[in-house]
């Protein structure tokens, strides 16, 4: 079987074990749904001017544009990363170190499954802002710079699921980590609460440094209407890629004792 | 892909590992030719998993030469990998396919796959195929482990601790399978601590122990077990003594007597030629062979060889 063909049979287990695992169905996909609802709904009437100088929107439209944003972070980070360890740690990934197919394709495979699932939660969630909130969506040529921003951020953050799993002790331990180093940047990073423009400056100095900010940004772009800076982009590859080098350097297949 | 004809499926020479200081393996040496049923017999901590995952490719030798069917795993471990197949001492699956979707997954990272259908025939899981893995009991677990090690066609499997923390009816289900991988003519590597495991399963055997190989050979006579002195063992009524000849060569303890014998047809036949003439009835007669488990305990005691 060539490298493709391997590739595409192994999304496919990938997406079979991943619908069929109540955990993962529900953090990674109704989770980030039941937010936006929530939010949405709770804190859905008032309206907030985005950035320093940026327009000023509806509440809701916000929520649609920050919980794209964590949706993609849950599908991808959290769920490689907490993956990742309970397949390292019971072994799957030894048994599989142990047979011909190249770990490239085994790596690729969870990335493709981790960007269509990134995908359809982006797209539902649009369309839930398009229908009760009137939430915009982008055409032309914000829809590609939203286009790349999403990818580029599926597999930054993917990379960034395969590099904590480097300092993940074991299996019980991953959702503890995953969460600790997560939760912290969504809220500096204005997922849950918009940063207001009185919001202390060192706050934002640390929301700049990582790349979820940038990110949501680039989110931001796309729903509601702030302008697009590749900057963004650039910052969220270099994590990426930075992660990406960790993980090359320091994965390991067998379980960490 | 057969360019390779060698009668050795496995070959090592001097094969050296440690790690950091403690010295793993110390040297060993080993052929196992092809389509034999070969375990691997030591205690805990003896150096057996760090043997197999040598000749898997998992691990790096620090020094000596490793030839598995004619590869070698450190430096054509790929080439190797399409080859043999590797149950480890416990690994997990995908908990949530089924069987079938399982053996047919790993069939996909092969050149040349089995059909899913034969090899779930062969490991008794027909009948499971639609099973979700998390649904599955310890025993059939292990036959699924063996299934996905065959899936690639494998002309060599490793098994390592088949068995291990399995009821006994568990066991009986992966000795069958196993026992059944000969008549594909494949070659089995298994490593375990249990002696029944051994002598029931394998052609031949070698004993690990401190990062050496101490003894090797066929179970039945392994370290010359059948050679060795046999006991005779039985009881004397009460108020019998034995005559001079034969009390001379017996340890009495109370009623119950132990002659350690070179000649044991001899020795039997006096013995019962005496008890029939004066009509004694030997209560528990008997004669014992150190069994497999008292040669190997010999050998992998710490007192035994070098420190």
């Amino acid at each position: 079987m060539n490298a493709a063909a391997m590739l595409s049979t192994q999304v496919k287990y990938v997406n079979k074990a991943f619908w069929r695992n109540p955990a993962s169905a529900f953090f990674t996909f109704a989770f980030p749904l039941m937010f936006l609802v929530i939010f949405t709904s709770l804190l859905g009437n008032h309206s907030l001017r985005v950035s320093a100088n940026g327009p000023v929107v509806s509440t809701s439209t916000y929520y649609v544009a920050a919980m794209a944003a964590y949706a993609v972070i849950s599908a991808t980070y959290n769920n490689i990363a907490i993956g990742l360890a309970i397949q390292r740690d019971s072994g799957v990934l030894k048994r599989t170190k142990g047979t011909p197919i190249p770990s490239g394709v085994y790596i690729l495979g969870r990335l493709i499954h981790a960007f269509f699932v990134s995908l359809i939660l982006v797209v539902i969630t649009a369309a839930y802002g398009r229908l009760f909130y009137h939430a915009s969506l982008p055409t032309g040529r914000p829809l590609v710079e939203f286009l790349a921003m999403l990818l580029v951020g599926t597999m930054a953050f993917c990379a960034l699921g395969f590099a904590i799993t480097t300092v993940i002790p074991n299996a019980d331990a991953a959702p503890a980590v995953v969460n600790a180093s997560i939760l912290p940047l969504l809220f500096l990073s204005g997922i849950f609460i918009p940063l207001a423009s009185n919001a202390p400056s060192w706050l934002l100095w640390i929301a700049r440094i990582f790349p979820v900010r940038h990110f949501a940004l680039g989110m931001d772009a796309g729903f509601v209407g702030t302008a697009f800076s590749w900057n963004d982009v650039w910052v969220v590859a270099a994590w990426g890629l930075g992660a990406f080098a960790v993980s090359f350097r320091f994965f390991t297949w067998e379980p960490k004792n | 892909m057969e360019s390779d004809t060698t009668a050795s499926a496995i070959r090592v020479r001097g094969l050296v590992k440690s790690y950091g200081k403690s010295p793993a393996l110390r040297g060993v040496d080993l052929d196992i030719p092809r389509g034999e049923i070969f375990a691997l017999l030591g205690p805990n901590g003896a150096g057996k998993t760090t043997f197999v995952e040598i000749l898997e490719g998992f691990r790096h030798r620090d020094a000596g030469e490793v030839s598995v069917l004619g590869l070698d795993p450190n430096h054509q471990p790929m080439a190797l990998k399409t080859r043999i197949g590797i149950v480890l001492q416990s690994s997990g699956m995908d908990r949530y396919l089924n069987v079938a979707e399982t053996v047919a997954m790993y069939s996909s990272y092969y050149p040349h796959p089995r059909p899913v259908d034969e090899i779930l025939e062969q490991v008794g899981l027909t009948e499971k195929r639609k099973e979700r893995v998390l649904r599955l009991s310890g025993g059939q677990q292990r036959r699924l482990d063996v299934a996905i090690a065959l899936a690639g066609n494998p002309e060599l499997l490793f098994l390592d601790e088949p068995t291990t923390g399995f009821d006994p009816s568990a066991r009986r289900e992966v000795w069958e399978v196993i026992k059944n991988l000969r008549r594909l003519g494949t070659t089995v590597v298994l490593t375990t601590h249990f002696m029944d495991e051994a002598q029931y399963l394998a052609d031949r055997l070698a004993v690990i122990a401190r990062g050496r190989i101490v003894a090797e050979g066929d179970p039945a006579t392994l370290a010359g077990r059948d050679r060795m002195q046999a006991t005779i063992r039985f009881t004397l009524p009460e108020g019998t003594a034995l005559p001079d000849a034969l009390s001379a060569l017996t340890v009495v303890q109370g009623r119950s007597c132990e002659i350690v014998s070179g000649r044991v047809t001899k020795d039997l036949h006096d013995l019962t030629d005496w008890a029939l003439s004066c009509d004694v009835s030997l209560e528990d007669l008997r004669v014992d062979r150190p069994s497999l488990e008292d040669v190997y305990l010999e050998l992998t005691s710490d007192e035994s060889g070098e420190p």
